[in-house]
C-alpha cells in the first residue's frame, strides 16, 4: 500500500506492560475514508492498539502517524481523532446537549455555530428534540447515540469506536450495525472499529484486521478473510469452520482425513504436512450413495434457525461439522461431499515446538527455564546453545501442577477434527503446543512433562 | 401489645436520658439566673446580651477564632483531600491498598496522640504557637475524612469520562476541572461539612498547638472559663446556637446521602 494516501500509519509499533509484550511489532496502514476493524479474542491488544491511537497510551517502541504528521509522542488532545467508547462515557453532570457542545465549547466556537452544530450532530444519529434531556434519563442505545454525536460533531479525520456496541442487546446491535454503516457512508471520515464480534467485523468493514496475542494474523477484506483464511487461528476464530491436519501430497492434491482430495491449490511443494479448513456450510450432507467421498454417523443434530447444525463421526474417527436446510436425526448414516473449490488448504505455522536451549551435560538439556533429562548426547560440548524441537504430541499435559516439569495455562483450543491442538502458556513465558485427545478448557492450569527419547537436540 | 408498649417505652427513654444535656442547657438558656438549676422566669435576655456585647470579650474572639479556623481548614482540607484522593485512586491497586490504610491511620488514632505529636513537632521545629499552628493542626487531621468522603464517588465514576473528555480536546487540567470536580463535587461538599464540624469540635489537638500567647477557641476558652469556677452564662444561649447548625449541618449530609443513594 502507499503511504502516501494512507490516514493511519502503524510503523514496527510495540507495547510492554512490565515483560509482557501486549503488542508485538504492529504495522498498519488505514486508508482515508476506510472503514476498518480490528478483530480479536479478548486480551489480543485490539483496544490497547486503540488506545495508542488515541493517545491515553504511548506505544514502548515504533512510530504512529496520523495524516502524514508522527504523533507518537502527541498527547490525546491535540489528535485529530475522537473515541467513542464501549461504555459511552458521557459526562453525567451535563445533559445531552452540553455533553456533546463539549468538545467545540473547548474550541471557543460562537455559541450560535454551537447551536447548529449539535442539532445536526443530533440530527444525523435521530436523536432531534432529545437536547435538554438529562443523559441518566437515557436508554443504553440513545446514550451511544449521543456518544456518537458528541464525537462526529468535532469533525475528527478519525473516529475511534472501542466496542461500541457490545453493551446492547441482539436487536439494537443490529440496527446500529446499519446506522454506523450509514453514517461512514455519508461521513466519509475514516472509521477504526475495535470488535471481538467476527460477524459485527464481517458486515461492517471495508476491511478487518485480525489480531492474536498482540500479533497481527491477517489483513483483508471481509471475504479474503472469511474464504482465505491465512492460518487456522483465522479460520477458527472468523466463522464455523473444520480444521484438519492433511499433508499436500502434490499440486492440486491433498491428503485428509484418510482419504486423497482433489483441491485448487498449488505451490506448496510435494508431501508437505498442511492445515485443512472446510466451512461446515460447504460440505454436502445426503443419504450414502455413491456420490460420497466420505461417510459417516451423524452424531448431533441441532435445529440453529435457518439451518441444522450436524455433527458426522467417520469410521476412522473424524468429526465434521456440516450445517445444512435439511436434517439428518442423530444415528442416520450419511454421506458427505466437498467440492475441490471448497477445500482451503494453509501452510502450517509449525509443524513442532521449538525452543532455544543449552545443553548441561550429556543427558540433560536446559530449555523453558527448567532442566530436563534427554537421551545421550555426543559431539556436542556442555554449555554449548542448542535447538530443542518436540513434535506436538509427545508433550504430556498433568491434571496437577505438581506433576509436571513445568506449569502452565490452556489458552487457546483448536479442535482438529480428531484431536485437539491447544496452545499452553508455559509460566517461563513461552508457548508449548500440545496435541491430545483429552478435554482440556480454556484457563485450566496444567503440569507438562517430556519423556527424554523425545526430545530431539540439534546442534 | 404489652411488649411494644415496654419497647417504645425503652427507646424513649434511652433517648430522652441521651439528649438531657443538651435538653437543659437549651431551656435553661431561656432564662436570666446566673446559677444553672435555677429557673427565674423566661427570658431571652442572655441571647441579645450574647449578641449584644456585654459579654467578656474574649468569649466572641474565641468565637471569631473558632470559626475562621473552621472555616480556613475546611476549605484547604477539602482541596487537598480531593486532590490526594484522585492521586491515590489512579495508584496501582496494591499501592493504592497501602496508602488507603495509611490515610485511614490518623482517623483511628486518638485526637490526644495527634495533639502531643503536632506539638512536639512543631516545638522541634522551633515555630512559635498560635493561629498558624492550629489551623495546620486542624488541616492534618480533617484531609483523610476528606479523602475518605470523595474516593466513593470517583469509584463510581465510569473510568473513561476522563479520558474522554481529553478525547475532545480538554487539556488534563480542563478534564479535571469541568469533568472530574463536577462528578465527585457531592463528595467534596460531604468532606467539607464534616471538616468544618470537626474543626468546631476539637479540643484534644487544640489544646496542644495553641500556645499561650492568649490566643482562645471556643473549647480551650469554656475549658479555661470552666476552671476559673462558674461558666458564664451566656455560653448557654451559644452551645443551643451550636448544637442547632451541627443539627442542621448533619440533617443536610444525611438527605445529601439519601439523594445519592436514590440516584
Amino acid at each position: 500500500m502507499q503511504k502516501s494516501d494512507c490516514i493511519i500509519g502503524i510503523e514496527h509499533v510495540y507495547k510492554y506492560f512490565g515483560d509482557k509484550a501486549v503488542l508485538n511489532d504492529v504495522n498498519l496502514f488505514v486508508r482515508k475514508g476506510e472503514f476498518v476493524t480490528i478483530l480479536g479474542p479478548s486480551g489480543c491488544g485490539k483496544t490497547t492498539l486503540l488506545r495508542l491511537i488515541a493517545g491515553f497510551q504511548t506505544a514502548s517502541e515504533g512510530e504512529i502517524s496520523i495524516a502524514g504528521k508522527d504523533i507518537t509522542q502527541t498527547p490525546p488532545h491535540k489528535r485529530p481523532v475522537n473515541t467513542v467508547f464501549q461504555k459511552y462515557a458521557l459526562f453525567p453532570h451535563l445533559n445531552v446537549f452540553n455533553n456533546i457542545a463539549f468538545g467545540l465549547k473547548l474550541k471557543k466556537m460562537p455559541s450560535a455555530t454551537i447551536t447548529k452544530k449539535v442539532k445536526q450532530a443530533l440530527k444525523m444519529v435521530g436523536m432531534t428534540d432529545y437536547e435538554y434531556r438529562d443523559v441518566d434519563s437515557l436508554s443504553g442505545g440513545q446514550q451511544q447515540r449521543v456518544a456518537i454525536a458528541r464525537a462526529i460533531v468535532n469533525e475528527p479525520e478519525v473516529l475511534l469506536l472501542d466496542e461500541p456496541l457490545a453493551a446492547l442487546d441482539l436487536k439494537m446491535r443490529k440496527d446500529m450495525q446499519m446506522e454506523l454503516k450509514e453514517m461512514h457512508k455519508s461521513l466519509g471520515i475514516t472509521f477504526v472499529y475495535v470488535t471481538h464480534d467476527q460477524e459485527e467485523a464481517l458486515t461492517l468493514s471495508d476491511t478487518i484486521v485480525v489480531m492474536s496475542e498482540g500479533k497481527i494474523q491477517q489483513i483483508g477484506t471481509p471475504i479474503d478473510i472469511y474464504n482465505e483464511p491465512i492460518n487456522s487461528f483465522v479460520a477458527d476464530f472468523i466463522g464455523e469452520s473444520n480444521v484438519l491436519n492433511g499433508l499436500m501430497v502434490k499440486d492440486k492434491l491433498v491428503t485428509f482425513a484418510g482419504r486423497e482430495f482433489e483441491c485448487v491449490d498449488e505451490g506448496f511443494g510435494d508431501n508437505v504436512p498442511v492445515d485443512v479448513v472446510i466451512r461446515p456450510e460447504d460440505i454436502y450432507i445426503f443419504e450414502p450413495s455413491e456420490a460420497a467421498m466420505l461417510t459417516g454417523t451423524v452424531t448431533s443434530s441441532i435445529f440453529k434457525g435457518v439451518h441444522y447444525e450436524m455433527m458426522v463421526q467417520t469410521p476412522n474417527g473424524y468429526e465434521f461439522m456440516v450445517q445444512d436446510y435439511h436434517c439428518f436425526d442423530t444415528g442416520m448414516e450419511v454421506g458427505l461431499l466437498v467440492k475441490p473449490f471448497d477445500i482451503h488448504v494453509m501452510k502450517k505455522e509449525r509443524t513442532c515446538n521449538t525452543f532455544e536451549g543449552k545443553l548441561v551435560d550429556a543427558t540433560h538439556v536446559e530449555f523453558l527455564g527448567c532442566v530436563f533429562e534427554c537421551k545421550e548426547v555426543k559431539d556436542i560440548d556442555p554449555e554449548t546453545p542448542v535447538k530443542v524441537e518436540v513434535n506436538f504430541e509427545h508433550v504430556i499435559l498433568e491434571d496437577n501442577e505438581e506433576d509436571g516439569k513445568l506449569t502452565g495455562e490452556v489458552k487457546f483450543i483448536l479442535y482438529k477434527g480428531n484431536h485437539y491442538h491447544l496452545t499452553v502458556f508455559t509460566d517461563w513465558d513461552e508457548n508449548i503446543f500440545v496435541d491430545t485427545n483429552d478435554v482440556w478448557d480454556d484457563g485450566d492450569r496444567v503440569g507438562i512433562t517430556i519423556a527424554p527419547e523425545n526430545i530431539r537436540i540439534i546442534h | 401489645m404489652m411488649a411494644k408498649f415496654i419497647a417504645k417505652t425503652y427507646l424513649w427513654l434511652l433517648l430522652v436520658l441521651l439528649y438531657a444535656p443538651i435538653l437543659i442547657i437549651m431551656i435553661f438558656s431561656f432564662t436570666e439566673a446566673k446559677v444553672l438549676g435555677n429557673w427565674t422566669g423566661f427570658s431571652t435576655k442572655l441571647y441579645s446580651s450574647l449578641f449584644a456585647g456585654n459579654v467578656q470579650h474574649s468569649l466572641i474572639g474565641a468565637l471569631w477564632t473558632t470559626f475562621a479556623i473552621a472555616m480556613l481548614a475546611a476549605i484547604i482540607s477539602t482541596l487537598l483531600g480531593s486532590v490526594a484522593a484522585i492521586g491515590i485512586f489512579n495508584l496501582r491497586s496494591r499501592t493504592r491498598q497501602v496508602v488507603s490504610f495509611v490515610n485511614a491511620i490518623p482517623m483511628m488514632n486518638a485526637d490526644i496522640i495527634t495533639g502531643i505529636s503536632l506539638f512536639l513537632l512543631f516545638v522541634s521545629f522551633g515555630i512559635s504557637q498560635g493561629f498558624t499552628t492550629v489551623l495546620l493542626a486542624h488541616i492534618t487531621f480533617c484531609t483523610p475524612y476528606v479523602v475518605l468522603s470523595v474516593m466513593p464517588r470517583l469509584k463510581k465514576m465510569n473510568p473513561n469520562v476522563y479520558e474522554a473528555a481529553l478525547d475532545l480536546g480538554a487539556t488534563p487540567f480542563q478534564a479535571l476541572r469541568k469533568v472530574i470536580f463536577p462528578e465527585i463535587r457531592p463528595g467534596m461538599i460531604s468532606g467539607f461539612i464534616l471538616a468544618f464540624t470537626l474543626s468546631i469540635d476539637d479540643f484534644a489537638v487544640t489544646i496542644f498547638t495553641i500556645g499561650n500567647e492568649g490566643l482562645e477557641t471556643l473549647s480551650t476558652f469554656i475549658y479555661a472559663d470552666a476552671r476559673k469556677g462558674g461558666l458564664t452564662p451566656e455560653l448557654r444561649p451559644l452551645s443551643t446556637i451550636i448544637f442547632v447548625t451541627v443539627l442542621v449541618l448533619l440533617i443536610i449530609i444525611n438527605k445529601r446521602a439519601e439523594k445519592a443513594k436514590a440516584r
